[in-house]
């Protein structure tokens, strides 16, 4: 199959929500959506009682991370909202846990995928509201 | 699952990865090529993850069970997804999907070998 010159098809500026980018982000967060309620599934499932904070908190980010996939991919204005409100809290979530897993440690003795502002996945997570919440911003409604 | 398969699965996954990332950095959609080689991928993957679950049946089973059988549906699903994905995005982005797939297989094998070196005998 000879790699033609084809032009590459670009989408309009004011495409759909989960178009482009988005859709590398709907992959992304659905990626970590997965992991990280798994995560909390598992460590709820086995040993809950060692480090009940953080497990309780892992399934806090799983499903974060899930309400920001079904925004993405749902798209629209109610998408939209969806995906806004959980980068949100997504941000504000990766900061606050990160800062205290960091500043108190005792009270995290197992990791989250928020611990240490995500640094045992590469700091994706650190990374990933940022950019979500600037795609969220691209896309708003023209008025 | 510490054999060359392994080895040879997440080298080959971070050539494509390399490759897959200039394409999306050049503008280019995901060509054919792409595709079949992101498969390709996939089929060696997928390989990988029969051995290990032909290997859940012999003598020395990962003691965390659970997380590997987790683990090795994500990995078999992983390429296949990605695939997906990029069919419905003919961009630049989508083969920045298949570039990160490519990027995170590695990892999902890496974390595999992991839980598997800590078994029950």
């Amino acid at each position: 199959m000879p790699d033609s010159p084809a032009p590459t098809r670009t989408r309009p500026a004011d495409a759909a929500l989960n178009t482009g980018l988005g859709r590398l982000l709907l992959f992304v967060y659905g990626v970590f959506a997965l992991s990280a309620s798994a995560r909390a599934l598992v460590q709820i499932a086995t040993h809950f009682s060692e480090a009940r904070l953080a497990y309780l908190l892992s399934a806090v980010a799983g499903l974060v991370y899930i309400s920001a996939t079904v925004g993405l991919a749902v798209g629209g204005e109610r998408g939209r909202l969806i995906a806004l409100v959980s980068c949100s809290i997504e941000l504000l979530g990766v900061l606050i846990v990160g800062t205290l897993s960091v500043a108190d440690a005792v009270a995290f003795p197992d990791d989250t995928v928020w611990s240490h502002y995500g640094s045992g996945y590469g700091y994706v997570p650190l990374v990933l509201p940022f950019i979500g919440l600037w795609w969220i911003w691209r896309h708003r409604p023209q008025s | 699952m510490n054999g060359p398969l392994s080895v040879a699965t997440i080298v080959v996954a971070l050539v494509l990865a390399a490759w897959l990332l200039l394409r999306a950095a050049l503008n280019r959609a995901p060509s054919r090529f792409d595709l079949l080689a992101t498969a390709a991928v996939s089929v060696l993957v997928a390989v990988l993850v029969l051995v290990a679950v032909v290997g859940l049946f012999g003598d020395h089973r990962p003691s965390d069970t659970a997380t590997f059988g987790g683990y090795l549906i994500t990995t078999i699903a992983f390429g296949p997804t990605a695939i997906y994905l990029a069919r419905m995005e003919p961009t630049r982005w989508g083969n920045l999907i298949l570039g990160v797939a490519c990027l995170v297989l590695p990892v999902l094998v890496l974390r595999l070998q992991q839980i598997a070196s800590v078994t029950v005998a």
